[in-house]
């Protein structure tokens, strides 16, 4: 059995806006152990008072960077602690982390593919620690995206995103604007439907390995319609995210 | 995006990945990937894919097949209480 996991003590580095609501953060671990990508850390604040709150946040980083990850935190409206980490957190303060967690939604090099990729806003966190791996460790396993985002606005890493699909090593992104689109979108208009996944799924064909990250009912819509096209359940790799008790 | 976010009954349905950190600090080990079998309806699922409900005092996991209580943790002050009864069982490799 592995050692238990520990908290330990993250000092905030860089903080960078990726959206109006949605920031990215660079916490220093000297002593992190590594992760693989789709991990993610648990979060703990304590006030003065005792009271402590506890959140899980997917690692965006990969793994070849050694002692820091980031997370990737959009603002939830009366979110303890997304609130907390937007409007008060800045660099250098210190916050208490334990991981890397979980072993089920991970994707590494060795596992191959072709590899479909399916997020829903901040969903697509865990899947970027995936795809920089990927681009790091200069794999070209074929690898598709569908994104769903609501405006161009809150496409989370949309330049980083660009690049790794400019880079002609099989990785391709698609995007699909659910709310309003500029004038020229040439992506997809709607939320995901079986359609869709199987326009963005037929160039990988039915071995690929899936992995969808996004709120509950995207998950639902996406895993039930990869399996009714053909991919074996233990294939679709899900995690939903919402906000978790508040 | 399916937006259905102000729906507290959507967003309080996560999975065991939501459980995570608490199980592997109950466990020592990571949960996610382990298999269980339902005592309800015989499905085996991993405990990541299983259906997670964590707005009342303790965590609930739900078979994702049949919608019955698998795993029920209860953390106290003193103690946490992990209710198993609707797990047939729950499969560690041998390491």
């Amino acid at each position: 059995m592995a050692s238990p996991i520990t908290w330990r003590i993250a000092t905030v580095g860089a903080i960078r806006d990726e959206t109006a609501t949605v920031r990215t953060y660079t916490l220093g671990v000297p002593d992190w152990p590594g992760h693989r990508p789709g991990q993610h850390v648990d979060l703990r604040l304590t006030a003065e008072d005792g009271y402590s709150v506890e959140r899980s946040y997917s690692i965006a980083s990969e793994p070849e960077r050694a002692g820091e990850v980031d997370i990737t935190v959009e603002r939830i409206p009366d979110g303890e602690v997304s609130a907390f980490l937007h409007d008060v957190v800045v660099a250098g303060d210190q916050l208490e982390v334990r991981g890397p967690i979980g072993g089920y939604f991970v994707w590494d090099v060795p596992i191959g593919g072709p590899l479909l990729l399916v997020a829903g806003g901040s969903g697509v966190v865990p899947l970027m620690a995936m795809l920089r791996h990927r681009s790091r460790e200069r794999s070209d396993v074929p690898t598709r995206l569908l994104f769903s985002s609501r405006n161009a606005d809150d496409i989370i890493y949309r330049d980083e995103l660009d690049r790794l699909a400019a880079a002609g090593d099989g990785f391709e992104v698609v995007h699909t604007l659910t709310r309003s689109r500029p004038t020229g979108w040439s992506g997809y208009d709607r939320r995901i439907d079986d359609r869709m996944l199987a326009e963005v799924l037929e160039p990988l064909g039915s071995g690929a390995r899936c992995y969808i990250c996004g709120p509950t009912a995207l998950v639902e819509v996406a895993a039930n319609a990869l399996v009714r096209l053909g991919l074996p359940p233990d294939r679709v790799r899900t995690e939903r995210f919402g906000p978790t008790g508040t | 995006m399916i937006d259905q976010s102000g729906d507290p009954m959507i967003d309080r349905e996560l999975d065991g990945n939501a459980l995570a950190g608490m199980l592997e600090a109950m466990f020592g080990t990571d949960m996610t990937a382990i298999p269980g079998r339902c005592a309800h309806c015989g499905t085996i699922n991993m405990v990541g894919a299983m259906r997670a409900y964590m707005g009342g005092p303790g965590a609930v996991l739900r078979c994702p097949a049949c919608d019955g209580v698998v795993l029920r943790v209860v953390e106290t002050a003193e103690a946490t209480y992990v209710d198993a009864r609707g797990a047939a069982y729950l499969r560690f490799e041998r390491r």
